[in-house]
């Protein structure tokens, strides 16, 4: 049972906290998200520059940058995923325990950007794993992976534990493995995952 | 100092067969090489490279580069466009340098078409370049130091000061790292009386912070023990395999092309050229350190003497120009090492090749060179003192 | 530095019968090249490299360029004889007509080095080679042996044009993956089809991205009868 807003503001200037257990575990998991020490391209550069002194990730708790992906929450797809890389970056996903989240930063991540007509660059890595939050730019400044990360925060925070919308985690029939595609003779196979990607509307 | 040739002695001692080929180290040990992919995703190894290793214990037998895992095809979408439009990809080469890459792809053009630039522009370029570079080393040696394990403060300093020169490159371009400023013939928009004051506050600090740098890792011990004596590169092998830059001059050669091809306006500056002794990492490391004072040498002149008038050529083609058939080979002293654009002309609006001559790849060609017989834990260090960007490695 | 002239007169002098050729930059950079018979190209390299005087021991940049097939026309201007009739008398007259010509022109792959000499500090010397055509005679020596910075620049010039170097000791990919077939930097290589999904397309992008759409709808169709969507 949720506990009346009014009440609760109420009680906590007596206070008295209340909260419940699923506001809890999402404070908690919201507030100690790692992300993967994993830089792919540019944006990779302004990802550093935000962990740096002056943009300072860490105020988000976020600082512990982790090499391994067995121990990150948080993949930031940081540049041009190319197609003789996205392989691995499926494959780093995979390895990634859950609950795992994913930011597309920059406009490469998200479509291919100005190397979209590149015969070896990969139109985005929607194709092959679900993102969460996708941040434009040709880098985005360190501000706007910031907004990326408190996006992911309300997010999280939005989360139920049980029941539709719960994250995947919680869901024994969700999928955990991502089939990672095979370079080809002439392209990766297959060329998006259809379980994940569909080609989008365009709303003229 | 003794004179380059005497020292190389290309064409005076005989050089058996196959003498700059990797040297065959034996294994030492009994049972089975160990053999590791390091790469594409590894923290260390400056974006997506990897390096198939094969260890007899400790020391690296066999190092293979593999390439690729970031090739955007530059070249081809190069050859796509028109020349103006491939001037933002240039950027994004070596994305920590995006200034000296536009400079290199102007040079080019304007030697394709034979345009000519004002002077303004040529200060101009002078003092973004000077300031990419200082920015540059700061971050190489702090990526270095965070290679050696000494996690974040060298790193932290260097990006302290980086982002003071990012925001002078934001203010007068638009961006911080893609800058896109450069034109055939000049320089995109001109820089302002406050631009100029800010960049020579930026300047007068920055020798304060280097003295501070070089005074916390310059006789560091734990430095010293690393980089001294760890990958060796000898001067007649890193000519051979065409490395330059910061690597080849640690090696003693003195090359450098601002000081060769006096592009620009470099004759004007009075600057030196630091030459390394021993050609390890512990040089490379120095040679930044003393380039970094050099740069602002050149800056404290160039913003001294920076003349009034157009930063544009008032004939300048900048778009929408077909060169007459031919082609041009430009080249500049990037950060990095020697970046060259080479261009064939038919005649149409877009260039026929592109070709981009990356100094970080060519680089690479001696890391197993420098790195054979050395720790496993030494091939991060000799990797990071190589000053590599996966952006121009694979294009 | 000697001119290229003057280099040739050098390499000539030095390794008798190198057949090489002075190519002619029209352009105002100047840069002038010399292009090597491929059977001498590695004695004149090593000459280059040691001799005293020209001391090119630095080569920078090895690079490729694809010269397609291409149809030529070219005007001629033929004589002929023509039979006229002036003022009612049948005369046969030598005339001069225009004539257009068509030729194809058979392609070749090229491979351009940029030398600079680090000792004399000069340069450069632009070489070119060509191989016969490209499909089949795509082989070209290595200048890997002489100067180890071609080692990379091959390599590359072999993955995306497909150039054969022999004499490269390590001959393998390195941009793409193995077990790729094409050579993507030829000028007619064709893309795989991934224009699936474009929003902002424009020009050649729009008439692919068109093609696509075309190619899915006709493979929806044959699909029908089996029941898929």
């Amino acid at each position: 049972m949720a506990v009346d807003e009014q009440l609760k503001s109420e009680m906590a200037r007596q206070g008295i906290v209340v909260t419940s257990l699923q506001e809890l575990y999402n404070w908690g998991r919201r507030s100690s998200v790692w992300p993967m020490n994993f830089g792919l391209a540019c944006c990779a550069i302004e990802m550093i520059a935000t962990t740096m002194a002056r943009w300072d990730m860490a105020r988000f708790g976020a600082e512990v940058f982790r090499p391994s992906p067995r121990q990150a929450d948080l993949l930031i797809v940081s540049g041009t995923v190319t197609k003789k890389m996205a392989p691995q970056v499926v494959r780093l996903y995979n390895q990634m325990p859950e609950p795992r989240y994913v930011i597309a930063m920059g406009a490469c991540a998200i479509s291919g950007g100005p190397f979209k007509q590149g015969y070896n660059v990969l139109k985005g890595i929607d194709r092959y794993i679900p993102v969460d939050v996708h941040i434009p730019g040709c880098p985005p400044r360190p501000e706007a992976l910031l907004q990326a990360f408190i996006e992911l925060q309300k997010k999280i925070d939005a989360q139920p534990l049980t029941g539709e919308g719960r994250p995947r985690f919680l869901d024994v029939d969700a999928q955990g493995e991502f089939p990672v595609p095979e370079p080809g003779e002439h392209d990766l196979e297959p060329t998006s995952n259809k379980g994940v990607w569909t080609v989008p509307v365009v709303i003229k | 100092m003794t004179k380059i040739g005497t020292k190389l002695g290309f064409g005076r001692k005989k050089k058996p067969e196959g003498w700059n080929r990797p040297p065959v180290i034996e294994q030492t040990s009994e049972g089975e090489l160990l053999e590791v992919a390091m790469g594409p995703h590894h923290p260390s190894t400056h974006g997506v490279f990897r390096m198939n290793l094969a260890l007899d214990g400790e020391r690296v037998i066999r190092l293979k580069p593999e390439f690729g895992y970031l090739h955007r095809n530059h070249e081809k979408l190069g050859e796509g466009q028109s020349y103006l439009a491939s001037m933002p990809y240039t950027d994004r080469l070596d994305y920590l340098c995006s200034l000296t890459n536009n400079w290199a792809y102007a040079l080019a053009v304007e030697k394709l078409t034979g345009q000519q630039v004002p002077e303004r522009a040529e200060y101009l370029r002078v003092i973004l370049s000077e300031l990419t570079r200082f920015q540059n080393h700061a971050g190489t040696i702090g990526f270095l130091m965070q290679d050696m394990g000494c996690s974040g403060t060298p790193l932290m300093y260097a990006f302290r000061e980086r982002e003071k020169i990012l925001d002078l490159f934001e203010e007068l371009t638009g961006s911080r790292m893609m800058c896109n400023y450069m034109r055939f013939g000049g320089c995109r928009v001109d820089a302002t009386p406050a631009w100029l004051d800010a960049t020579r506050k930026v300047v007068a600090g920055l020798p304060a912070f280097l003295d501070e740098f070089e005074a916390l890792l310059r006789s560091n011990e734990i430095l010293m023990a690393r980089t001294q004596g760890v990958g060796i590169l000898p001067p007649d092998l890193a000519v051979n395999a065409g490395i330059t830059g910061p690597l080849l001059r640690a090696s003693g050669v003195n090359y450098d092309i601002r000081k060769v091809d006096h592009y620009g306006i470099y004759d004007r500056f009075n600057f030196k050229v630091p030459l390394g002794d021993h050609g390890d990492v512990y040089d490379r490391f120095m040679i930044r350190m003393l380039e970094m004072r050099e740069s602002l040498k050149i800056l404290d002149q160039a913003l001294k003497e920076i003349p009034g008038g157009p930063v544009v050529d008032p004939k300048a083609k900048i778009r929408g120009f077909r060169p007459k058939p031919g082609e041009a080979y430009g080249r500049i002293e990037s950060p990095k090492g020697e970046l060259g654009f080479y261009l064939i002309s038919d005649g149409g609006p877009n260039p026929y090749r592109y070709r981009v001559r990356p100094p970080s790849l060519i680089n690479l060609t001696v890391l197993e060179d420098m790195s054979l017989g050395q720790n496993v834990a030494d091939v991060v260090l000799i990797l990071g003192s190589v000053d590599i960007v996966m952006g121009e490695v694979d294009r | 530095m000697k001119t290229v002239e003057e280099i040739k007169a050098a390499i000539e002098a030095a390794v008798p019968g190198a057949g090489v050729e002075v190519v002619h930059n029209p352009g105002p950079s100047g840069q002038h090249s010399l292009r090597l018979d491929p059977s001498h190209a590695v004695e004149v390299a090593k000459f280059l490299r040691s001799d005293a005087e020209l001391a090119f021991d630095f080569l920078s940049n090895v690079t490729g360029v694809d010269w397609p097939d291409r149809e030529v026309t070219e005007k001629v201007r033929v004589t002929r004889p023509v039979t006229r009739t002036v003022d009612g008398v049948e005369q046969t007259v030598e005339e001069t007509v225009e004539e257009t010509r068509k030729h194809v022109e058979r392609g070749c792959l090229e491979v351009v080095f940029h030398l600079f000499s680090i000792e004399k500090k000069h340069g450069p010397l632009v070489l070119r080679m060509r191989t016969v055509n490209r499909t089949d005679q795509v082989e070209l020596p290595s200048l890997t042996p002489v100067w180890r910075s071609a080692e990379f620049q091959e390599r590359e010039i072999f993955d995306l044009y497909g150039v054969v170097f022999k004499g490269h000791p390590d001959l393998r990919r390195i941009l793409m993956w193995e077990g790729f077939k094409d050579h993507p930097m030829r000028r007619d290589y064709v893309e795989p089809d991934d224009f699936d999904y474009e929003p902002t397309a424009h020009d050649e992008v729009l008439a692919r991205a068109k093609a696509h759409q075309a190619a899915l709808q006709a493979a929806a169709v044959g699909h029908e009868g089996t029941g898929a969507d």
